[in-house]
């Protein structure tokens, strides 16, 4: 009995895993100096399904900081010294060569080399041996490879990103690589599922699950697909956030009242409130150095962000401008404070705030943005918009230059969370 | 407890799964040429198993609750914009709940406050809380007790109506009372 019902379940699960279609990325907006850059075709990829290098061409095009000068049709090894002064002459400052290496059993090695056109040099070069399952992989970390060299900031290309579709009144929390490829449902519900956020070690996602007919807080360990409830106390339990230790979840529950934000440990145990008001407190996060939290209060009136020792005490308002700031998150760095600015046309839109001069920028000119999440890198923005009523994620690169649209036909997106870096 | 057990069986299933779908990690490889570096393995990305919830039972035992000529079969309180207050108008609505909850008090209720479409996610759950809040207060004042009511919110995540006007915000701006049996 008990086998029958978990094949039958395992059957369930299968039918469940391919999720709704790609997420597609257009770029909406490029950087005003880009680095012309060519990719050569590497010799003998042909040998595999996907040629590793439209991976990593569409990779740094999509970052908005690449030219990509045309490579011509003749393929380039890395062990071949190239003829600089002919890429010179096309325009490229720099220069990828490389090769794609049958090394038997289904096995590859991908070697490559990063050249200074300018210089005439060699910036580097890797080689990575891996199976025909792990070519896009390969692929972005060539391309966080020659971003960093490029760019001297961490490349995001390794990465992945969490978000939720909602299509048919049926809503799945994904998980897909950087690039929208390789969707994978973590959570499939006929109810919503709102605010994941990843574990500092890139391995669990907390979220808001409705399942129950109320919001319960659980934590969800990826690779195992075990979960667990992190809160389900009487009223409502929402807006978790990691501690950057991974020990600690900061979230809200209701369980006396009104939202008010607590602490538990991530296997649920031990809530401690952290602060008191008489109105709303909600969407703690904590500051990277893990010292304060920033969070949403109507306590003076109107929905403003304040900030909090992670320990308790008073807090300090943080926003003054307009009647409604809320949805803080901090940059990688600590240094500046993406949040939702209501502006005075009733526009909700996405801002950033220098934290030691206050001094705020508006990246955006919709009209519902919401959820902001950095990438880890710190470079760029995720956030959920709505375009022609529809729910899509968009991202902007913290000069507002860059930008990045992500859908998936026919569906909503929405709630997008950048993982961090993997360890 | 029909739920834990499924759940756990899910989570059993899904290490199956997992077992079943996962590489052996790739062994290390020694690469010539490219600036005398070894080659670096590169595995799968992680897999990532899914969870699909246990659905709810759903027998409401008692039928005056659904008898359309019974005030007890209306259950939702609507809401000014920005406010909290229950309106007058409710009044005989949550008079005949907290009464049929004194005379029955095995039966508990859910209150889902729901909040309109407009800002973000997490503030429009606190602000459904509030409303369900204000008429779980009510039903106690009226009688019920503690333990008969939850309130919860559903925040802006289940509106009644989709549309981007006030008069469908006003739909959305609401308390719904759910009985045991029917969440």
């Amino acid at each position: 009995m008990r086998i029958r019902l978990l094949a039958a379940l395992s059957l369930f699960l299968a039918t469940a895993l391919p999720a709704f279609a790609q997420l597609t990325i257009e770029i909406t907006g490029a950087g005003a100096n880009r680095l012309p850059l060519a990719v050569a075709d590497f010799a003998g990829e042909r040998i595999v399904s996907q040629a590793v290098t439209s991976v990593i061409r569409a990779d740094l095009e999509r970052s908005g900081l690449f030219r990509l000068v045309a490579p011509g049709t003749v393929a380039l090894p890395e062990t071949a010294t190239p003829a600089y002064s002919e890429w010179k002459e096309r325009g490229a400052d720099a220069l990828l060569a490389g090769s794609v290496n049958a090394a038997g059993e289904g096995r590859y090695e991908t070697r490559f080399r990063l050249h200074d056109v300018q210089k005439q040099g060699v910036l580097g070069g890797l080689s990575f041996a891996h199976g025909a399952a792990q070519l896009r992989t390969t692929a972005h970390r060539i391309s966080d490879f020659v971003y960093e060299k490029m760019t001297g900031e961490r490349g995001i290309f390794s990465t992945r990103i969490a978000y939720v579709v909602k299509s048919n009144g049926r809503y799945e929390l994904q998980v897909a690589d950087a690039d929208g490829m390789n969707s994978q449902a973590a959570l499939v519900s006929r109810e919503p599922i709102i605010s994941p956020a990843w574990s500092p070690d890139g391995g669990k996602l907390a979220y808001v699950s409705f399942e129950a007919k109320k919001p319960i807080v659980y934590v969800h360990d990826l690779a195992s697909g075990h979960r667990h409830v992190a809160a389900n106390f009487k009223g409502s339990n929402s807006a978790p956030a990691w501690a950057p230790d991974g020990k600690k979840l900061a979230l809200v529950l209701t369980k006396d009242g009104n939202s008010q934000l607590y602490l538990v440990n991530a296997d649920g145990s031990g809530a401690t409130r952290l602060a008191s008001s008489a109105g709303i407190d909600t969407e703690p996060q904590f500051s990277p150095d893990g010292q304060s939290i920033y969070f949403t209060s109507d306590r003076g009136g109107s929905p403003q962000i304040y900030r909090i020792a992670a320990t308790g005490g008073e807090a300090q308002r943080v926003t003054f401008e307009g009647s409604y700031n809320v949805t803080a998150r901090l940059s990688p760095d600590g240094k500046s404070m993406a949040f939702i600015a209501r502006n005075s046309l009733g526009r909700f839109q996405l801002a950033l705030m220098d934290l030691a001069t206050r001094q705020t920028q508006v990246l955006t000119d919709s009209a519902k943005d919401e959820s902001p999440s950095f990438a880890p890198n710190g470079r760029s923005i995720i956030y959920a918009t709505e375009i022609a009523g529809h729910g899509v994620l968009a991202a902007v690169s913290s000069d507002g230059r860059v930008k990045q649209k992500f859908s998936v036909q026919a569906a909503d997106v929405r709630e997008p969370a950048w993982a961090p870096f993997g360890k | 407890m029909k739920k834990i057990s499924l759940v756990s069986i899910i989570a059993v299933a899904a290490v199956a799964l997992g077992a079943c779908s996962s590489q052996p990690p790739a062994p290390e490889q020694k690469a010539a040429g490219v600036e005398d570096r070894s080659a670096i393995p590169v595995n799968n990305t992680p897999a990532v198993q899914p969870v699909v919830p246990a659905p709810l039972a759903e027998d409401s035992g008692l039928a005056v609750l659904k008898d359309p000529k019974s005030i007890l079969s209306k259950r939702s309180v609507f809401f000014d914009y920005d406010s909290f207050v229950v309106k007058g108008e409710y009044q005989a609505l949550l008079e005949a709940h907290g009464k049929f909850l004194v005379a029955h008090p095995a039966l508990r209720v859910l209150i889902q406050g729901n909040a309109d479409e407009r800002g973000s996610r997490e503030y429009n759950v606190a602000l459904g809380q509030k409303r369900a809040e204000a008429v779980k207060k009510r039903l106690l004042v009226l009688g019920a007790k503690e333990d008969q009511v939850e309130s919860v919110s559903l925040g802006k995540e289940k509106p009644r109506c989709s549309e981007s006007a006030e008069s469908c915000w006003a739909q959305n701006r609401r308390g719904d009372i759910l009985y045991s049996g029917e969440f």
